[in-house]
């Protein structure tokens, strides 16, 4: 049993948006160099050096608020965030303060099982800054040595903050899932979290009813949070933390104590744990960037930007559902695997005619295959239109969908078409009167099963398909069952 | 007239109908340098080999009757403060002692595409913070016209190396009177060109919303020639502004009719020394001669040019100078003795027991920082960081730094109501002559108030200019300064040539010993 609360999480991510070159010079983003090999003097911060920005940015960026329902105000400016840190050689950051390019929106989220309601999180902001380079500490033989790689300094990056809508880990979770999902889609990131493309915090603290109503407990803000899967489990060890906190101290938000922490999740331990801080909050003397112009954004800008957005994910997901008669978890399913997939679905779809049996073959079938071969479905040996024929033969029951498989396995080994992976195999439909001979022959060689099933047995049939199969391999059980059946019943 | 006392536009004459060589006004710049510099100290390193390699390229170019670019083999002295490739760029401080840029400004560039002999570098305040040239890492510079006395500040090598006779173009910077101040202590002309009409790439920056890089010469043609030069749009620095840059030296001899000239009425108050103001009026009379007419105007916001002033520039320069961190380039403090101070601190700490000192003792690397900039800044450097991070933090940002911007507005449009009636302000350039080394050190509240008259102009991003006006009973020189609405360099330097055709202050030289 525990005190009744509402859990309240915040995010703020951070995206490398996909720019060849850096946000204010024109080194590359490459990820991956040898470390100090994509740097010039502007991005090491020497004297004299001046920011020049790259267009390209914002207009990655602006799709991305335009997707994410925001407001963009027709005037921005850049600001410096100062602070001091060996990979961040300018001794401020380029970033946006109280103008960022754009606000308020929202990003809807659901789940397809049903484990929370479908609702809006609400976007605060997202707005561009540079990144700062990367420090490695290395401690060798009692002498702290940290090395610095200032190859990621000056990427672009989008800060995305949303409001503190989320009501759970789960919720959470496909916030993250959603937006990266959308991201994606738009191209304006990779959104690679292995490659540090997408980096996440989360502030989460929990209001709690008591008789004295609702109190709030110390926001914390968590970091190192490597997946989506850690920033769940993270969320949730918080909870749990949180709860028991509360319940041993009642310290409250702004009360003795009660002040904002930082933790970092430990992925070996999975736990969250302290991070040093500072007994004051940082200040980082935000004034606007001399050395850059304001940026003015015009209406036609706007409009062509958004026009460019292409078919996000959820009004894709719609569409499938409405035109292929698919249940959301299956719309979902697609949706997530990313615009080619669904792209191969519904080539499919359209050429066998059934969207719902084509959903369960991409599904299972062509999904396993991908994942078993780490391979885009674009290295898909087998064509949509190769696909689909297959589909029609299981769909009429002139294969069984068992042997089919095997077809689509046969197909994807050897790389070639249906009809010659299925002679290949031998294998041969079965026409309508050689069945139902068949099945004669059988009833006549064994009357004890005969007369089982008169006397109602119904699971005898289970020899005469065994036998069936043995004479002919590529009968399919579910006809010799139904044949059999009617042809007892007409004796 | 000799090659060091020809203005550039009469060297480049001699240069094009072969009366005279790039080597020989190199070689005699370089005489002059030696006889002279040990004790005026305006340069703080001479290219000797590289001047004359360079002279002797360009005039073996010109011999061969292929293209030589437009200042045509004419010595320029460079303020420190310039990235010039593969050669030290110091600033004035030890910071930066042995910083070799690995690009040059662009300023620099177009230089060199313009064939100018780059001959030195010349002396600064620190990081261009001060009036006086008191501020530099790497000693003082003199005024020619009295060794005792400072040459103005913070391009004070650049206008005494014009005044001494040793260069015939100069180039500095001007973030609150750092070209025109200096200028009119040594007796030289200087410009502030509008804000962006010169690109600020590769200028290490002092407050970066309000430097701007500016000709020095001995006469408005020369200044006319230097700025044709430098001026123009540069996609490096997104604050120039492209705009197509007058043919200033063709224009220049055409005299501005119905030239309506403002006095500022708040210029002409306290503070202003007697001599100063005579002589500023006497030029205003000058030009009355020549047909203008003189009106007095208010500025009401001008005596808040200094406080502003002085809130955002250290602002800007707290955070433009935070790079200098020791991290990455430039001093960095003797790290062995820092871990060995380090390391007794600790153990004292440890055998007193005081945790409490001992949890806050820096880590290595905030003490790397602490000791770096504490011996790579001059108190001048530390002081304006200091007050500027001030400014900025939390609680006191709107106060100080916000306000400040709105008071800059205020000033801005003080001038866009001034030029709706005048087209030129006319004024001095600082209250009183140059003063002795040493006289305000200790008074950095005196050492800002120079800046009365000439903040104004960066704060507004106008052009302003700086012109020789007369001499002081002490035989010290005196400037005029003319200011002009934006992009409006081509009036003041057809003003400022109005101006020498009717007087010769400009042509008058000290008598070095």
């Amino acid at each position: 049993m525990s005190t009744p609360h509402k859990v309240v999480i915040g995010l703020e991510v951070h995206v490398q948006l996909d720019t060849r070159t850096k946000l204010f010079c024109s080194c590359s983003t490459q990820f991956g160099a040898p470390p100090n090999t994509q740097t010039c003097p502007l991005c090491i911060g020497m004297p004299g050096t001046l920011p020049v920005m790259n267009r390209r940015a914002l207009e990655l960026g602006m799709k991305a608020a335009l997707a994410l329902n925001c407001e963009i105000p027709r005037f921005t400016k850049w600001d410096r965030k100062n602070y001091y840190y060996p990979d961040l050689p300018k001794g401020y950051q380029i970033s946006q303060f109280d103008l960022p390019m754009s606000c308020d929106g929202y990003l809807p989220i659901s789940d397809a099982k049903g484990r929370f309601e479908p609702k809006r999180v609400g976007i605060i902001r997202a707005h561009l800054e540079e990144d700062a380079g990367k420090s490695m500490h290395a401690e060798a033989a009692g002498k702290a040595d940290s090395r610095i790689d200032l190859n990621r300094c000056g990427t672009p990056l989008l800060e995305i903050v949303s409001e503190p809508d989320m009501r759970s880990a789960e919720e959470a979770k496909a916030f993250l899932t959603e937006l990266k999902l959308l991201l994606v889609y738009l191209g304006v990131s990779d959104c690679n979290m292995q490659e540090g493309s997408l980096r996440v915090d989360a502030n989460i603290n929990l209001h709690v009813d008591t008789s004295e109503g609702t109190k709030a407990t110390p926001i914390v803000e968590v970091k190192n949070m490597n997946s989506f899967r850690a920033v769940e489990r993270a969320l949730a060890y918080e909870i749990v933390r949180q709860t028991e906190a509360w319940e041993e101290t009642h310290t409250e938000l702004g009360g003795p104590g009660g002040f904002k922490t930082t933790r970092g999740w430990d992925e070996s331990a999975q736990v969250t744990r302290p991070q040093r801080t500072k007994e004051e909050s940082s200040d980082y003397r935000y004034f606007p960037e001399p050395d850059l112009v304001p940026v003015t954004v015009t209406e036609d800008q706007i409009e062509q930007s958004r026009q460019s957005l292409g078919e996000l994910p959820a009004a894709l997901r719609t569409r499938l559902e409405a035109t292929y008669e698919i249940t959301p978890y299956d719309s979902d399913v697609l949706v997530n695997q990313g615009r080619a997939l669904v792209d191969y679905y519904i080539e499919l779809a359209e050429a066998c005619g059934d969207g719902k049996q084509a959903a369960n073959w991409v599904q299972q079938d062509v999904l396993r295959t991908l994942n078993e071969r780490q391979i885009p479905v674009e290295q898909f040996p087998v064509s949509a239109a190769a696909l689909a024929p297959l589909l029609e033969k299981v769909r009429c029951g002139k294969l069984d969908a068992n042997r089919g498989r095997e077809v689509l396995a046969g197909m994807v080994e050897l790389g070639r078409g249906l009809e010659d992976v299925m002679r290949e195999m031998g294998i041969a439909e079965v026409d309508d009167s050689a069945l139902e001979t068949l099945c004669r022959e059988l009833l006549e060689a064994n009357p004890k099963i005969v007369a089982d099933l008169k006397a109602g047995k119904q699971k005898a049939v289970g020899g005469l398909i065994g036998q069936a199969k043995k004479q002919n391999p590529n009968v399919n059980p579910g006809k010799v069952r139904q044949l059999c059946l009617e042809l007892v019943e007409k004796m | 007239m000799s090659l060091i006392e020809s203005t550039a536009t009469e060297l480049l004459g001699q240069l094009q109908s072969g009366r005279t060589t790039a080597v020989e006004i190199a070689a005699a710049c370089l005489k002059q340098i030696d006889r002279h510099d040990a004790k005026i100290k305006a340069f703080l390193r001479v290219d000797r080999d590289g001047a004359l390699a360079r002279a002797a390229e360009i005039d073996a170019r010109r011999k061969a009757g292929k293209p030589v670019g437009r200042l045509g083999g004419l010595p320029v002295a460079v303020k420190d403060l310039l990235c010039t490739k593969g050669q030290r760029t110091t600033c004035g401080s030890r910071m930066l002692e042995n910083f070799r840029p690995p690009y040059d400004a662009t300023v620099i560039a177009k230089l060199r595409a313009a064939d100018a002999v780059l001959i030195g570098r010349t002396n600064m305040d620190e990081f261009a913070m001060g009036g006086s040239n008191e501020n530099s890492a790497f000693g003082l510079t003199h005024n020619p016209w009295d060794l005792t006395r400072i040459p103005g500040g913070s391009s004070g090598g650049a206008a005494a190396s014009l005044a001494a006779s040793m260069v015939p173009l100069s180039v500095g910077s001007d973030t609150g009177g750092s070209v025109r101040q200096p200028a009119g202590f040594c007796g030289v002309l200087g410009m502030k060109p509008t804000y962006g009409r010169v690109s600020r790439y590769g200028l290490v920056a002092f407050a970066s919303s309000l430097d701007q890089i500016g000709p020095l010469g001995r006469s408005a043609e020369d200044i006319a020639l230097l700025l044709e030069v430098i001026a123009g749009g540069d996609p490096l620095d997104s604050t120039s502004v492209d705009r197509p840059v007058p043919k200033y030296t063709e224009s220049i001899a055409r005299p501005l009719e119905n030239l309506r000239i403002g006095l500022v009425r708040e210029h002409f108050g306290e503070g202003l020394d007697a001599e100063v103001e005579a002589a500023v009026r006497e030029a205003t009379r000058v030009y009355q001669s020549l047909g203008a007419t003189v009106s007095e105007l208010s500025m009401p916001h001008g005596k808040y040019a200094v406080a502003t002033y002085y809130i955002i520039a250290p602002c800007e320069a707290s955070s433009n100078l935070a790079r200098y961190d020791g991290a990455h380039y430039g001093h960095r403090t003797d790290e062995k003795a820092m871990a060995v101070e380090l390391a007794a601190q600790r153990k004292a700490l440890q055998q007193t027991g005081d945790s409490r000192k001992l949890e806050a003792l820096d880590n290595p690397l905030i003490r790397m920082y602490r000791r770096t900039r504490a011996e790579g800044f001059g108190a001048e450097v530390k002081r304006r960081i200091m007050i500027g991070t001030y400014a900025l933090s939390a609680g006191y940002y709107d106060a100080y730094y916000l306000k400040a911007l709105k008071v800059r507005r205020l000033i801005r449009q003080d001038y866009d109501r001034a030029f709706e009636q005048v087209d030129l302000i006319a004024g001095p350039v600082a209250p009183t002559p140059a003063f002795e080394i040493g006289e305000k050190v200790d008074d950095p509240l005196a050492m800002y108030l120079l800046d009365l008259y000439t903040a104004s102009a960066n704060l507004a991003g106008i052009a302003g200019m700086s012109i020789p006006c007369g001499l002081s009973t002490g035989g010290l020189p005196i400037g005029l300064q003319l200011q002009a609405p934006p992009f409006e360099e081509e009036r003041l330097l057809r003003a400022a040539h109005m101006f020498q055709q009717a007087t010769d202050w400009h042509t008058r030289r000290p008598e070095l010993s």
